[in-house]
């Protein structure tokens, strides 16, 4: 819908297959540090990680009782990745299906290539209806756009209402779950940003959680029954009808949707599913996976504007913003599968220890650590997005849970591969090293004296263990341990046992 | 070139050679504990109502106006849907309760929606696997903002509007009505993932249960359910 364009280049970092990554300076999908940094801090705080441990544990116990619920769970997956496969090979034909079936219905669609585009696109929507104030219901793609930086520098003014974001707000700090963006902040914490910046908070505000979640909603009550327009995400977009749906728990998103007279929802291209009857399949999986519930406590689905009920404007943006980009990979475009349950997250032994603001972008854990440097791009070795396809053990917990079934270990595996490649020009420590240990494993008789060396080591084991190594082994032991080399090596130990009769031991003759 | 274009080719571009995707498996269960109605599905609605802490209240066809009025015991000003049955209507006005009709005579505002402390609706089908009840915005239902702003929600629920799983409840429903999906009162686990019953939404969910003898089910709204 817009000509002109702002000043950024159409290809970042000059791709040379010519695809069009999410720009930098816009939205929160990289983080100023890379991860193995930005962890470190985040594992010294010692309240971060209780208030982690505890809340993971919870959510993970809740997820796995009602999964095994259903007999037919794995039936399910199936069906959720076939159809999100089946999405992504006709994205093209399901979008303008939608936009076809969104206008029928009284309801407007933009186009937006970028961040920058769709928050301009929004901010001018806003400014269309003369609102200073908006209200907002959780979602991650206004995140992840920056949409509430685009609103301030406007002079219009956004609310988030679901609890969880309006603490994050509240605390101007950042979100570091998808689904529990406050998880990081205990009752006491909470209580405390309440009373500090909350002006209606009752004088004697405890820090028992239903005291906390009423004052959220006296606050937001007047809010909801002032606002004249709402800013949504969407959960799913259903091309056959042109339905939008959201799925919440707490009724913020049904005052959202509902109330104001405007409302404008912004979604990535890939949330759109081909037919009704999908919903199916994904309103089984979504919650259970997601909050493990047998079902969210609110779903509101609407399609484009109903006379006389909710919104008479209603405007759907649709984002790309680095997403053709992800698609251009036939590996990594599963990962525009992910229907953001946060599933991955709750398993994860990397996200449980340093939680979501190490990765830096709003997109953390397993399903950040391949989204989030496939939207941007990988820039070289210092790019903090980067450094996210490493920030994982593979220990493929998160392709267990997946919805989706995204084979998440694999991906990250291949942008690995990616990210090595991109920075392959001059041959750095690590290709000098595996070179050396070639040329030692070649031979065998380098290779037993190498052993023996090794031994050295014991010597700086504490306890069979070596948390230091003088450089250049301190670039492997500065963020892991090393077992202590055996006190002799497997040739000795075999020549010690069966020395005499090794020769015969291949017909097992010595038995 | 539009945006629209020119995010059109660019997913052109980066499909280009890429296969058609296969058929979508559909192996998953279709029904569930029983058929629309029957006592094993009723009986499984009811368990996930009580497990998500609403209030629930069995009734036959004929007592539906007396259960109302025990369950509004506490209400003084009750807003209705247009389309609500006269007798339902009595028994919201009973007991000295003041009523307001939506859109008789006027469209009722949100601030009137506020001040008022209970909201009667009937529901367009129910899933019986997620304790789950779905509003079509139907004249026994009214439009949206009705049942989301007073707080308290009082729902008939007839027996024969309560299908076994998810998939079954799809068939039932219009998708370009306005539709809302009610599994409990409004609820947050945002403080440290422990539930809290009660936010913005409805803080009080009465459900009514009304006994029905199944042989009547509700006309699916677009095409059959889908057998096994």
């Amino acid at each position: 819908m817009t000509k002109t364009f702002l000043g950024y280049p159409t290809t970042f970092l000059g791709n040379a297959s010519g695809v069009s990554y999410a720009p930098p300076g816009v939205g929160r999908l990289r983080g100023d540090e890379t991860f193995p940094r930005a962890a470190r801090t985040a594992l010294a705080n010692g309240q971060l990680r209780r208030n982690l441990g505890a809340a993971t544990a919870t959510i993970r116990a809740k997820r796995a009782a009602v999964v095994s619920e259903l007999p037919d769970w794995e039936q399910l997956r199936d069906a959720g990745a076939a159809i999100k496969t089946d999405v992504m090979a006709r994205l093209p034909e399901l979008l303008t299906q939608l936009e076809t079936n969104v206008i029928a219905h009284g309801g407007q669609v933009h186009w937006a290539r970028d961040a920058a585009e769709a928050n301009r696109i929004v901010v001018d929507l806003v400014r269309a209806t003369g609102a200073t104030e908006v209200v907002k219901v959780k979602s991650m793609v206004t995140q992840e756009i920056g949409l509430n930086d685009a609103l301030e520098a406007a002079g219009i003014a956004p609310t988030e209402t679901d609890l969880a974001e309006l603490i994050v707000q509240l605390g101007h700090d950042r979100p570091s779950h998808i689904l529990v963006p406050a998880i990081h902040r205990n009752r006491a914490e909470i209580r405390d940003i309440f009373t500090r910046e909350m002006s209606d908070a009752p004088a004697d505000l405890t820090d028992d959680p239903r005291h906390l979640a009423m004052t959220a909603r006296a606050h937001l009550r007047r809010k909801f029954l002032a606002a004249t327009v709402g800013i949504s995400g969407a959960n799913f977009a259903i091309a056959e009808t042109g339905t939008l749906a959201v799925v919440e728990s707490e009724g913020n998103g049904r005052m959202c949707l509902t109330l104001p007279q405007t409302l404008i929802t912004v979604m990535g291209i890939e949330k759109v599913l081909p037919t009704w009857r999908d919903l199916e399949v994904f309103l089984q999986l979504l919650p259970r996976s997601s909050t493990g519930e047998r079902m969210n406590p609110y779903t509101s689905m609407w399609t484009g504007v109903t006379p006389g009920d909710g919104p008479q404007q209603f405007h759907l943006v649709l984002l790309d913003n680095g997403r053709t980009a992800a698609l251009s990979d036939d590996v990594g475009r599963a990962a525009l599968h992910c229907i953001r349950c946060s599933a991955c997250l709750n398993v994860c032994p990397i996200y449980e220890r340093t939680g979501g603001v190490a990765y830096g972008s709003v997109y953390p854990g397993p399903i950040g650590a391949i989204l989030s440097p496939q939207l941007t791009g990988m820039g070289g070795h210092h790019d903090p997005n980067a450094s996210l396809p490493f920030a994982s053990t593979l220990c493929g917990a998160c392709y267990e849970v997946c919805p989706v079934k995204i084979d998440i270990p694999s991906i990250l595996v291949h942008l690995r591969n990616r990210a090595v490649d991109q920075s392959r020009r001059r041959p750095g420590g690590q290709l000098m090293a595996m070179k050396f240990v070639g040329w030692v494993m070649r031979s065998p008789r380098r290779f037993a004296l190498a052993e023996r060396l090794t031994r050295v080591g014991r010597l700086l084991a504490v306890r069979g263990r070596i948390r230091a190594l003088p450089w250049p082994g301190s670039a492997w032991t500065s963020s892991r341990d090393l077992p202590a080399p055996p006190a002799k090596t497997f040739r000795e130990w075999w020549l010690e046992e069966r020395g005499h009769d090794s020769h015969d031991s291949h017909d097992g003759s010595d038995r | 070139m539009t945006a629209r274009d020119d995010v059109l080719a660019r997913i052109e571009a980066a499909l280009a050679g890429s296969p058609p995707a296969g058929a979508i498996p559909r192996s998953y269960r279709v029904g569930g504990a029983g058929d629309v109605g029957s006592r094993d599905v009723v009986d499984l609605f009811v368990d996930r109502l009580l497990d998500y802490k609403a209030r629930v209240h069995h009734t036959p066809p004929a007592d539906i106006a007396t259960t109302l009025r025990a369950v509004l015991q506490l209400a003084t000003a009750v807003v209705a849907p247009p389309g609500l049955p006269s007798e339902w209507l009595e028994a919201c006005a009973a007991d000295g309760r003041s009523v307001l009709v939506d859109g008789t005579p006027v469209t009722l505002t949100a601030t009137d929606l506020d001040a008022s402390s209970a909201v009667v609706t009937g529901c367009r089908v129910a899933i019986a696997e997620t304790g789950t009840i779905v509003l079509d915005g139907g004249p026994d239902q009214g439009r949206r903002a009705l049942s989301l702003v007073p707080d308290h929600h009082v729902v008939v629920v007839r027996a024969d509007q309560i299908v076994a799983s998810v998939p079954e409840s799809l068939p039932y429903l219009r998708p370009s009505s306005p539709l809302t999906f009610i599994s409990g009162p409004s609820a947050t686990s945002d403080i440290e993932f422990q539930r809290v019953e009660g936010v913005h939404g409805p803080r009080v969910l009465d459900v009514i249960v009304v006994q029905t003898d199944a042989a009547s089910p509700p006309e699916p709204a677009r095409r059959k359910p889908r057998a096994r």
